[in-house]
Order: C-alpha cells, then sequence, then structure tokens
C-alpha cells in the first residue's frame, strides 16, 4: 500500500507539469486544447528515440519540450490563421499527431529500461528512494515559479487578457491571433515535457500513452481549485500541482478495490471529474437554501419587514 | 488628424437585405476637433466608428489616421493611435484581472510587450495617480478585481485606460448609454474634463442629443450612411434639442414620429 501511494505521488509530481500546461491553455486562454492527448506522446516520443540513439537524457527531454511548443503552435494557427474552431483544431492536431508519434518511435512501444535516462542518471547522484521524488518536485515548482512569474509579464499580462476579453486587448493594440498561438505552444511545451519524464519513469513509451490525458489535466486543474481555490494566479498553480497529486493518489485509492482494475482507469478518471465538476454546484446549493431557511426562521420570529 | 474619404460600406450585397451602412461618406477632423455624432438607429454610426477602428474594411474609400493611410490596417496594429470606449461597461475591462494589471494592459497600448512586468513599483504609483483623476477612490484599491467594479466604476475606468496613453484619436461609442443617469452624468462630466485636458482628438457617438450639444465642438448627424447635417463652433453652440429636430424634419420630409422618439 505505501509503495502504491509513494508511486501515485512520484508519477503526480510529473504529470503535475502537464496540468500546468493545460492550466495555460484551459483557464488562462480559455481554450479547451484536445492536442494534449498527441503531445504528451511526442514528447515520450522524440525523448525515447533520442536516448536509445545516444543522445543525453537531459537533451532529449528538452527536445521533446521544443516538438511539443511546435504541435500547440500548428493547433494555435489552425485556429487563428485557418479560423477552425478551438474544440476542432485540437482534435485535428492530435490526431495527425498520432501518426506523426507513430513515426518518430518507428513502432508502437519504445522501451527504455536499458538505456540512461533522467531518472537512473538521478538515482546515480542522489542513491536514496526519495531521490527522484525530490527532484521532480523541485523541478515542478520551479516551473510553477516561472510560470507565475511569466504570467505577471507584459506578455503574460496579455496571454491572460486574450482568455478574458479578447475584443478589449484587441483595442489595445494587442495581437489576439499570436498572442494565443504562443499560449498554446507553451501549454504544449509543458506536456510534452512532462510526457517525455513519464516515459523516462514508466521505462517507455508508448503510441497510447496519450489517451485520456486531457481529461487527467482537467481532473488535476477542478480538483486542485476545489480543494486550494484560484483566487491568486500563484494559488491556482499551486492548485494545479496539488490536484495532479492529490488525482493520481484518488486513482491509486480506486484501484485498490477488489472489484475495479487497470482497464478501468478511464472510467474512473471521467467519474472523479464528473463529479468535482458537479460537487461544487451541490454545495453551493445546499448552503443557500440552508441560508434561506434560516433567513424564513428569522422572518418569523421577528414578523418581517414592513408591508407597503 | 482623421480624414474619411468616400467611405462605402454594404451588408449583404447581392441580397434582398442588402444594407447600404455608409453611402460615400466624407469627414475630416483637425487636432484637437471633439465631435459628436448622432442619429437614428441603422444610420450608420456604429459603422462608422468600427471602420475607423479596423474592425471593418470598407469597400471603398479611404481612412487616413495623422497622416498614414490606415484603410486596411488591421484593427490591433491601429490601436497604437485609437482610444476607444464601447457601449457595454463590461467590453473595456478584462474582468477576473485586478485594477492595476487593467491599467498595465493600457500602458502597452503604444509599446511594444516585453517580458518585464507589467505592475512594477514605479508604475503602481504612476497608475494610483491617474486613478485619482476619477474621484472615485479606486486608487485604494488597486488589487480589486475588476468584476467586482459596479458598471460606472468599470466604464469610468475604461476610459481613463482608453485615454491616459495619449490616443490620436479617441473613439466613444455610446458609452454612456447603459449606464443610470447619475452615472451617465459623472461619465460624461470625466469624459469632459479628460478631452479638455489632454486636448483629445475625439468622435463620440451618443443617442442623447443634450450630451451631444453639451460636449465638444462640433455636431454631426447621420442618416442612411451620410452626414446630413454639420455645425461647428458657434453655429453649435447656438444649437438646442427643439432646432436639432427641426433641423432633422426638415430635412427627412417630417415623416418620422418614431425617428422623433429614438433621438429624444
Amino acid at each position: 500500500m505505501m509503495t502504491a501511494m509513494f508511486g501515485a505521488v512520484e508519477s503526480g509530481v510529473i504529470y503535475a507539469i502537464m496540468a500546468l500546461g493545460v492550466y495555460i491553455s484551459f483557464r488562462v486562454l480559455d481554450f479547451p486544447d484536445l492536442t494534449v492527448d498527441g503531445s504528451f506522446v511526442t514528447g515520450g516520443a522524440v525523448a525515447s528515440i533520442m536516448i536509445t540513439t545516444g543522445y543525453d537524457p537531459f537533451i532529449s527531454t528538452f527536445a521533446a519540450l521544443f516538438a511539443g511548443f511546435l504541435a500547440g503552435c500548428l493547433t494555435g494557427i489552425l485556429h487563428t490563421k485557418g479560423g477552425i474552431n478551438p474544440l476542432l483544431s485540437g482534435i485535428l492536431m492530435m490526431i495527425a499527431l498520432y501518426s506523426i508519434n507513430l513515426r518518430i518511435m518507428g513502432k508502437p512501444n519504445v522501451p527504455l529500461l536499458a538505456e540512461e535516462t533522467v531518472m537512473t542518471k538521478i538515482d546515480t547522484w542522489f542513491p536514496s528512494t526519495w531521490g527522484i521524488l525530490v527532484f521532480m518536485l523541485v523541478l515542478t515548482l520551479v516551473i510553477k515559479f516561472v510560470t507565475d512569474l511569466f504570467l505577471k509579464t507584459e506578455v503574460g499580462l496579455s496571454l491572460r487578457a486574450v482568455g478574458d476579453n479578447e475584443g478589449m486587448i484587441r483595442s489595445f493594440s494587442a495581437n489576439a491571433g499570436w498572442m494565443k498561438v504562443l499560449g498554446l505552444g507553451l501549454s504544449n511545451a509543458l506536456v510534452a515535457f512532462s510526457g517525455a519524464l513519464i516515459a523516462q519513469y514508466n521505462g517507455f513509451s508508448d503510441v497510447g500513452m496519450g489517451i485520456g490525458m486531457i481529461v487527467i489535466g482537467l481532473a488535476s486543474v477542478i480538483i486542485g481549485e476545489a480543494v486550494i481555490g484560484d483566487s491568486k494566479i500563484a494559488r491556482a498553480t499551486l492548485a494545479v500541482v496539488v490536484g495532479a497529486v492529490l488525482y493520481r493518489i484518488i486513482v491509486t485509492l480506486a484501484l485498490r478495490i477488489e472489484f475495479l482494475d487497470t482497464g478501468d482507469m478511464k472510467l474512473i478518471t471521467a467519474i472523479i471529474v464528473i463529479i468535482a465538476l458537479i460537487m461544487p454546484k451541490v454545495i453551493d446549493k445546499q448552503k443557500a437554501a440552508s441560508r434561506k431557511k434560516k433567513r424564513l426562521a428569522q422572518l418569523n420570529a421577528d414578523g418581517g419587514g414592513p408591508v407597503a | 488628424m482623421l480624414e474619411l474619404t468616400q467611405i462605402f460600406k454594404v451588408f449583404y450585397e447581392g441580397t434582398p437585405d442588402e444594407k447600404i451602412a455608409l453611402n460615400k461618406l466624407n469627414l475630416s477632423m483637425k487636432q484637437g476637433d471633439f465631435v459628436t455624432v448622432i442619429g437614428s438607429n441603422g444610420a450608420g454610426k456604429s459603422t462608422l466608428m468600427n471602420v475607423i477602428s479596423g474592425k471593418l474594411v470598407p469597400d471603398m474609400g479611404t481612412v487616413m489616421i495623422d497622416g498614414a493611410n490606415m484603410t486596411s490596417l488591421a484593427e490591433h496594429k491601429r490601436a497604437v493611435k485609437i482610444g476607444r470606449v464601447f457601449q457595454d461597461p463590461m467590453a473595456g475591462t478584462a474582468p477576473t484581472m485586478t485594477i492595476e494589471e487593467n491599467l498595465a494592459l493600457a500602458y502597452n497600448r503604444t509599446k511594444k510587450r516585453t517580458l518585464s512586468f507589467g505592475v512594477t513599483k514605479k508604475r503602481r504609483d504612476f497608475y494610483r495617480e491617474k486613478l485619482e483623476m476619477l474621484h472615485l477612490g479606486l486608487e485604494d484599491r488597486l488589487q480589486a478585481k475588476v468584476g467586482l467594479l459596479s458598471g460606472g466604476e468599470r466604464q469610468a475606468l475604461s476610459l481613463l485606460m482608453a485615454t491616459f496613453t495619449d490616443p490620436k484619436i479617441l473613439l466613444l461609442d455610446e458609452h454612456t448609454a447603459a449606464l443610470d443617469p447619475s452615472r451617465a452624468e459623472l461619465i460624461t462630466n470625466l469624459t469632459k474634463e479628460i478631452v479638455a485636458k489632454l486636448g483629445l482628438t475625439t468622435l463620440m457617438v451618443t443617442h442623447n442629443m443634450q450630451q451631444a450639444l453639451d460636449l465638444g465642438n462640433r455636431l454631426i448627424m447621420m442618416d442612411k450612411g451620410q452626414i446630413i447635417f454639420s455645425a461647428d463652433g458657434d453655429a453649435k453652440s447656438d444649437l438646442t434639442v427643439e432646432k436639432l429636430l427641426a433641423e432633422f424634419q426638415k430635412i427627412k420630409g417630417g415623416s418620422g414620429l418614431s425617428d422623433r422618439s429614438l433621438l429624444s
């Protein structure tokens, strides 16, 4: 049980980088970007192929980041220059990436177990059970912090404004189209980076490893916001990181149930997202109802206001 | 400063709904001119604004701003020279961002956006000083989200954001129409104050004839995509709502009770 939990937290911290990417497209840009399912694999594919051909694992992982950036930019260009609706641009890119990922890998599955990866390097530097967790936690927090800072720069502010009020930011001379392209590029860069690390963590990259990734990202964002809140940028990004770890823990716990097996993962994910989306509304409704009840009792007690 | 020549814009061309929004319209504004535009619905006022701001490209004619031909320049590129306030108080600000962040967005209208912070200590003092001009106490709420402000406050902020970077042209599109009378008066007074202080070249569309008479040094009346009446300087100061309505009746041939009710 403890090992399973430890693994859940470890991989949750790596998936948090992907969730931060989803936060940028879904929340900051208000763009439901399905490219994620494809670009996550692209990251894994680029990194694993480069590693197996002998490149340094760190260089390979950064190359994956750039590949993701390109994929995201293409989705943005499909939408802004091609005038294709956001959802459809993402879907088109996702399906195109499936073939591209197969081309990159040359086969549906590339094993990395015998290779030197970022994870094996960390193990040799910090030979402790906590090595990978601490290293990844620091890396994720650095990315979170840089994202916070970026969203406060002049470019970052206009990126947020594009998601908030596009007509307004145009009237202040920002090129909303290129801003979206940039935002989607950055978002998918993080997603692919996370995909590259997950491939090395799991010891293989697989063409199907991205299926449902967008939903996992959304689950992380929504769970985090429900638990931590999103009143400020720094808080919202922290919520995403915490949400990603919580999601992994919930899934691990769910899989402990005898009846469920690993094939039910996607179903569990969907149910978690549905609960996370509906619960806050139900709670709000109940709160409002109890307030109303209280007020009614008060009204009956003091005789009510003047009648006109 | 602003030179519109033979502007022609038609919508739904070749269909039964064909509508000529602007019909070979000419308008010339000098530096510091404050022109108020009135006219009934469908007269082409909004289309005129959109052609100037770049949201629409005219089918014919040229738009010159500050000596440069901007007829088909993209909206965001022209925005470097144009400040705009919209009718909807929600349209001119970003609701989930704070007051200071909104001002930072507006501050960058004339400058290239870089990776330096939008809100620094020095800039914050500058924003605070500008906000004091509104006399709404917003300078003490720099970190409040704009979505929490009332419609009047948001419109005042929009006005400030559109003007504090000295636009070559200021476009006001019925910017007091969605506010209650006292808030509308506040925004009208602020507009008068800011435009006078900065000497902005301003074009204001309004449905309120009194407002059109009170503000500005020139008044134009539009109908069917053309300017049908224009009064500057002294001629404008002598105008009253009654005289304007009479003028409108004369030009329109006394056809419009509905137009009268729309205008007053």
